[in-house]
């Protein structure tokens, strides 16, 4: 009987096509806002994620200063005790769970050859900076293996300050100018794009006692801790907290885990996810609204029909069917037609920005569907209601 | 075998009972063929309404084929009216939007005739009322007569075994007219009760009995051939 109905209903709304059109167009756009906003919301989500994972979810990053005591983000302003490369080796020599301790400083300076010049930062770091953040040299080598408190003039430098510096040109072995600072060409890094929002391409690695002397800095940027398993992250934390507050007399760094950073950016994109849901959602109530006045309208212009078909032995339930099933049907192919224009809409826009991995989760897709279809029927509910109610008799005479 | 004992039927207007039937005792014998006539406002319709169980009676009992129907719930009743009674309208109640076949299955359809039966059968029902031909016209592209022809082939669809018609050639024209009673008439030798309500003498007196309503009483009972062919017995 079910599929009579749908075939009952299909010519009642194919009678009517301007009027299902418009109805049905209203949940369309309503089912597309919703696939489209929550494929952005989890694009963004994934894109996070995937920016992190990148550079591996078994990284720490020690910061000097800590929010308790400062009042502010941890880095900024007023620092007790700067975190120094005495604090790292400290560090190396007691935590064993640590594949690597990398220390970093940066800055920004222009980097130059021959006329040739280009604004770019400067990282200064360890040989094992290449390993804790996932990068790889495509001509040379990475930093020598010495004394990280000795500082040589040497410089690996990104894709992109390579092609520009040196444009048709072997950059190996060629010196560069850093500020008042000379260098030579030891390594170019193979492309990697962007990690964590910086430029990798775009920038030049030094040692990183050479990269404190060049900004005249005591302190570190940060010290990365590598651990073997996700497991230790917990424990290093708390190692490096014991250690390096056993040597500054008091508690003044900051211990972040690129876990404790997903989870917090993953929390907050979800969020926004939800609130782009609950935009579309507000559409989807508009359209709901759209079906149900249509339905309306379809009830009272077929009260004789209704009338008819109650005289003919359809009983209440089968007309509330009949009018159920229709504004189901109005709602569904509208939920259909909107799937497919938003994830077409997602496709689009992940061929214009491929950065950005937009795409709906399964469950927005199966919630779309399922919405629309719980749409017609909650807003179907009142106008089917009210034409199962019909005195057969005044329905027939239209009264 | 139908049975009206002391039905009536009033409405509540301002707080005071209306009745557009009162006291109506009547025994209508299956295959039988009865007109009801009366002028307007007498209740014909009315009582058309309560015997095709459209109506609740306020008052008495009805029996069809022994069974007291006044107190069945509207489920019982749909399902009476979809197996036991076939309608013909005086304006024909026809869906616009459905061919003449798929407003003859329509009736099917609520039962749960499956879809190739309903085909089949539908066509059958055309065909015995000489339709066959514009089975897949839409109301709109068929005469009035034919219309009415597509009526009856719909109230015959579930072989009921009452056919209620309410005025049937109200809007058609003399030979049209004649049709459709030559129809009702070859129904009822197949053994069908006929229940026709209608202004047309022509119409009333080729009924085997007639009974005259006025002001919701039965006045006067008659054969068919007892009537004259150009007045009422009440007008």
């Amino acid at each position: 009987m079910l599929l009579d109905f749908i075939h009952f209903a299909w010519s009642a709304l194919s009678g009517h096509r301007l009027r299902t059109t418009l109805s049905v167009l209203g949940v369309a756009v309503g089912i597309a806002a919703v696939v489209a906003l929550t494929a952005l919301g989890e694009g963004a989500r994934q894109y996070v994620i995937q920016e992190f994972t990148s550079i591996g979810s078994n990284l720490l990053s020690v910061l000097p200063g800590k929010t308790e005591t400062t009042g502010a983000m941890p880095g900024m302003g007023g620092v007790p005790n700067d975190l120094t490369l005495q604090d790292l080796l400290a560090l190396r020599r007691h935590i064993h769970s640590a594949q690597y301790i990398v220390p970093v400083s940066m800055g920004t300076e222009t980097v130059s050859h021959g006329e040739r010049r280009r604004q770019v930062a400067v990282i200064g770091s360890s040989p094992e900076f290449l390993q804790a953040r996932e990068l790889r040299v495509a001509q040379g080598h990475f930093l020598p293996a010495s004394d990280v408190e000795r500082g040589a003039p040497v410089a690996v430098i990104g894709q992109t300050v390579a092609r520009e510096l040196f444009p048709g040109q072997q950059a190996l072995g060629q010196v560069i100018r850093i500020g008042e600072w000379r260098m030579r060409v030891i390594g170019v890094l193979a492309e990697i794009g962007t990690q964590l929002g910086v430029k990798m391409d775009e920038v030049v690695i030094v040692p990183v006692a050479t990269g404190m002397k060049m900004f005249n800095r005591s302190s570190l940027f940060r010290i990365l801790v590598k651990v073997r398993s996700p497991k230790d992250l917990d424990s290093a934390c708390d190692q490096v907290i014991a250690i390096l507050t056993e040597r500054h007399d008091e508690e003044d760094v900051t211990c972040i885990t690129q876990k404790a950073v997903i989870s917090t950016f993953s929390s907050i994109l979800q969020t926004l996810t939800w609130v782009l849901v609950a935009i579309g959602a507000i559409s989807l109530t508009v359209a709901g609204i759209g079906v149900m006045n249509v339905m309306l309208v379809t009830v009272a212009e077929r009260t004789e029909e209704i009338g008819l078909l109650r005289a003919l032995g359809a009983t209440r339930g089968n007309i509330l069917g009949v009018f159920l099933v229709e504004a189901v049907m109005l709602a569904g192919i509208g939920g259909i037609i909107g799937l497919l224009v938003g994830l077409g809409g997602v496709h689009l826009l992940t061929w214009w920005y491929p950065a950005v991995p937009a795409s709906p989760p399964i469950w927005a897709i199966v919630a779309a569907l399922g919405l629309a279809m719980i749409l017609g029927g909650t807003f179907g509910v009142v106008p089917a209601r009210r034409a199962a109610k019909l005195d057969p008799i005044m329905a027939l005479q239209r009264r | 075998m139908i049975e009206l004992q002391h039905i009536a039927k009033s409405y509540e207007v301002g707080g005071q009972p209306i009745y557009a039937l009162r006291d109506i005792t009547e025994t209508i014998q299956s295959g039988d063929y009865v007109a009801i006539v009366g002028p307007s406002g007498s209740g014909k319709s009315t009582l058309l309404n309560v015997i095709g169980c459209l109506l609740r009676p306020s008052e008495g009992a009805y029996l069809f084929n022994d069974e007291d129907v006044s107190q069945l719930d509207d489920h019982a009743l749909s399902h009476l009216r979809q197996f036991q009674i076939g309608f013909i309208f005086q304006s024909f109640h026809l869906v616009p939007r459905l061919t003449a076949l798929g407003n003859v299955a329509l009736p099917m359809v609520f039962a749960g005739v499956p879809s190739s039966e309903r085909h089949r059968r539908a066509k059958d029902a055309l065909e015995s009322v000489g339709l066959s031909d514009r089975a897949h016209h839409r109301p709109n592209q068929l005469s009035v007569g034919q219309r009415q022809r597509v009526v009856i082939a719909r109230a015959i669809i579930m072989q009921p075994s009452l056919v209620l018609a309410d005025e049937p050639t109200g809007n058609l024209d003399t030979h049209s007219g004649q049709q459709i009673m030559e129809l009702l008439e070859s129904l009822n030798a197949k053994g069908l009760t006929i229940i026709v309500v209608t202004h047309d003498p022509n119409v009333a007196r080729r009924a085997n009995r007639i009974i005259v309503l006025t002001d919701g009483q039965i006045v006067k009972r008659l054969k068919g051939e007892e009537l004259s062919s150009t007045s009422m017995p009440f007008s």
